[in-house]
């Protein structure tokens, strides 16, 4: 339970509600979900096309690109490639545009600020 | 060296190398006892002990995810499946990288900026405590057991190739040794302890890799094509190259590997001891950066052991890999030897020893948590129980699943690792990946519908197995001379994992009650914010 769970909680007597209605988090929230929710689904369906033709498309798979390199090894191998490509465009997207508008929220609520390693810079620590 | 020559490995020669092994296994556990003893002077409430104080740096936590991991399921199976079943085995480790965006884009963040010590306390947030703490527990300790299991499996065929002890006591007695130590890292280290244990495991890991792959090119002048041709050659089978030598044979066979598939990618996002290491760094950014390390280390290391595998069916031979004792898990140590002698191999084995130990000793904490935590503290003392007897009680816990775990170990068979682990990740996709989504992501969802979805999804996971071929009815089930398979699929993720998204789409709109928008509003809030998330103790 939250207010159970951290007993003692800047956040504890906030009105919760009433910050989910705010334009500001609502802008959060839908930068958020309109970039996972699409990535995700994209990346699922480009895992399954792969697993799909390494099933039932032994064929193509196995036709030779480059010596013995195959259509497989290379669809394998972009699956790589496509995870560290998303991987880096999630980062530089939240960096851009979650963290900034979730740290204005959170400061706007706790009224403090916190360094990178979780240090309170000012306000009462814990 | 001549590349189109299978040399061969003397299996027999491997026991004159015994003691080095033992020597440099020795010398890790030393290093680590005294680091994990330095680690644990401060621990002192239960974030202490469950979460490290909260005080590491996303990198230091993103190599011990990249050292949980990759487990002995990861090194020793997947190089051996390679080596064994070729392009087959590559598809585990494409599955087992993939399903870390499924952790990095919809789980990490949020769970880092919700919860406390455990996967219950996410998933109990907005709805009624007791029920689903319970079954969140109930799921986290089955995962556990499934992941413990294959990795004593591991540690079993482990020793008997590096000491030549095929007897069973032998056996036993070594693995007595490796589970009496796991329950020394955690009892005096917990989590700080034990993520010290993975940090460095994960870094000897991935250099020994890495060593090896270099080895491995540059007997084939780091061309990728000749050193494919040359495995294909030494197999004497082309195919070896291309899907479908294990999975390929039949209908049922690709059926199989769609649910294998559909398991890995879902799987890691709900395993409690990866889900458990998120709540050891201060904030959700260092959280993201956690996982940003874990993809780029663990997708390093599983383009080291494509190139592994193929060299052990190159340099090693599938045969020899095969009649070895060990079997297919021993394609590692053998092409270790083949290359670099017995000090290679001493040192890679040590390494593997070592994986199992810091894999057991992160499941071994993470089951103790959410028994402590969740069934002591929060369930049978309702939340009355203050952190110094929440913490003994996990320590006791540690001890009783040691016990449980070496139990496990001693009557485990050599059945491929990875593929136990697979059974694992199709648990924890189908009792956990549901009910997480729905608590983040939908608001309606209510106690009833993670209810039915966390029991449907174990139920069905586990029932499904039990009536699979993995238990009876072939020629590798665990009991042998009984059929009793009605399930012919070896994975049950295909059919267990949509009827759990279902049960909690199902249990949610046939409930009457209905959960607090309040709470779900805070743990929106909470979950992208941050606010009130606990922060590190430890500076």
């Amino acid at each position: 339970m939250g207010n159970e769970a951290h007993p003692h909680d800047a956040a504890a007597s906030v009105d919760f509600q009433e910050v989910q209605q705010t334009e500001q988090f609502r802008t959060l929230r839908k930068r958020h979900r309109s970039f996972v929710f699409p990535m995700a689904v994209i990346f699922l369906l480009w895992y399954f096309a792969y697993v799909l033709l390494a099933a039932y498309a032994v064929e193509f798979m196995s036709t030779k690109v480059w010596g013995n390199i195959n259509v497989g090894l290379i669809l394998g191998l972009l699956q790589f490639v496509t995870t560290f490509g998303i991987t880096a465009w999630y980062v530089s997207y939240s960096n851009r545009k979650l963290d900034p508008i979730a740290a204005e929220i959170r400061i706007g609520i706790e009224g403090h600020q916190f360094d990178k390693d979780g240090n309170m810079i000012q306000g009462e620590a814990k | 060296m001549n590349v189109t020559m299978v040399p061969a490995v003397e299996v027999a020669a491997l026991k004159d190398t015994t003691l080095l092994n033992m020597g440099i296994f020795a010398l890790f556990v030393a290093v680590t006892m005294v680091i994990v003893f330095r680690a644990s002077r401060n621990n002192k409430t239960a974030a202490d002990y469950y979460a490290a104080g909260r005080s590491f740096t996303g990198s230091q936590n993103g190599t011990a995810i990249a050292g949980d991991y990759l487990s002995a399921a990861s090194f020793l199976g997947i190089t051996g499946a390679i080596a064994i079943n070729g392009y087959d085995g590559f598809l585990y480790s494409i599955g087992f990288l993939v399903a870390w965006l499924v952790a990095l884009l919809l789980v990490a963040e949020l769970l880092r900026n919700t919860g406390k010590f455990t996967m219950a306390d996410v998933l109990s947030f907005r709805l009624r405590q007791r029920p689903v703490r319970i079954a969140a527990a109930l799921s986290t300790l089955a995962v556990c057991f499934f992941y413990l299991l294959a990795q004593m499996a591991g540690a079993g065929s482990l020793i008997s190739l590096l000491l030549g002890i095929s007897d069973w006591g032998g056996q036993a007695l070594v693995i007595i040794v490796v589970g009496a130590l796991m329950i020394m890292y955690v009892l005096i280290g917990g989590m700080k302890g034990t993520t010290w244990v993975q940090i460095i495991k994960a870094i000897l890991l991935i250099a020994g890799a890495a060593v090896m792959t270099a080895m491995v090119l540059a007997i084939y002048g780091f061309n990728l094509s000749s050193l494919l041709g040359s495995a294909a050659e030494a197999a004497n089978n082309p195919a070896v190259l291309n899907p479908g030598l294990q999975y390929g044979k039949t209908e049922t066979s690709k059926l199989d590997f769609m649910s294998l598939g559909l398991a890995l990618v879902l799987g890691t996002a709900a395993l409690p001891h990866v889900l458990m290491r998120f709540y050891t760094v201060p904030t959700a950014k260092e959280a993201r950066k956690s996982v940003v390390w874990a993809i780029w280390l663990i997708g390093l290391f599983y383009l080291f052991t494509l190139v592994l595998g193929y060299g052990a069916a190159a340099l090693v031979g599938a045969e020899t890999i095969k009649s070895a004792p060990g079997g297919v898990n021993s394609a590692a140590p053998l092409l270790a030897f083949h290359l670099g002698g017995p000090l290679l191999l001493g040192f890679i084995s040590a390494v593997a020893f070592a994986t199992i130990l810091a894999v057991v000793a992160g499941l071994t904490i993470t089951a103790a948590a959410s028994f402590a935590h969740d069934i002591y503290a929060n369930v049978i003392s309702k939340g009355k129980a203050d952190a110094t007897a929440e913490v003994k009680v996990a320590r006791r816990t540690v001890v009783v699943i040691g016990v449980l775990a070496i139990l496990g170990g001693i009557f485990a068979n050599g059945q491929n690792v990875a593929f136990l682990v697979a059974l694992a990740f199709a648990v924890a996709a189908s009792a956990n990946l549901p009910t997480i989504v729905y608590s983040l992501f939908w608001k309606k969802f209510t106690t009833q519908g993670a209810v039915w979805s966390m029991y449907g999804g174990l139920a069905a996971a586990i029932l499904l197995i039990a009536f699979s071929p993995v238990v009876s009815g072939a020629k590798t089930s665990m009991i042998q001379g009984a059929n009793f398979a009605i399930f012919p699929l070896s994975n049950p993720g295909i059919v267990s994992i949509p009827l759990a998204f279902f049960l909690g789409w199902l249990g949610t709109v046939l409930d009457k009650r209905r959960e607090d928008p309040a709470k779900q509003a805070e743990m929106e809030v909470r979950s992208l914010t941050g606010i009130g998330a606990e922060k590190a103790v430890d500076h």
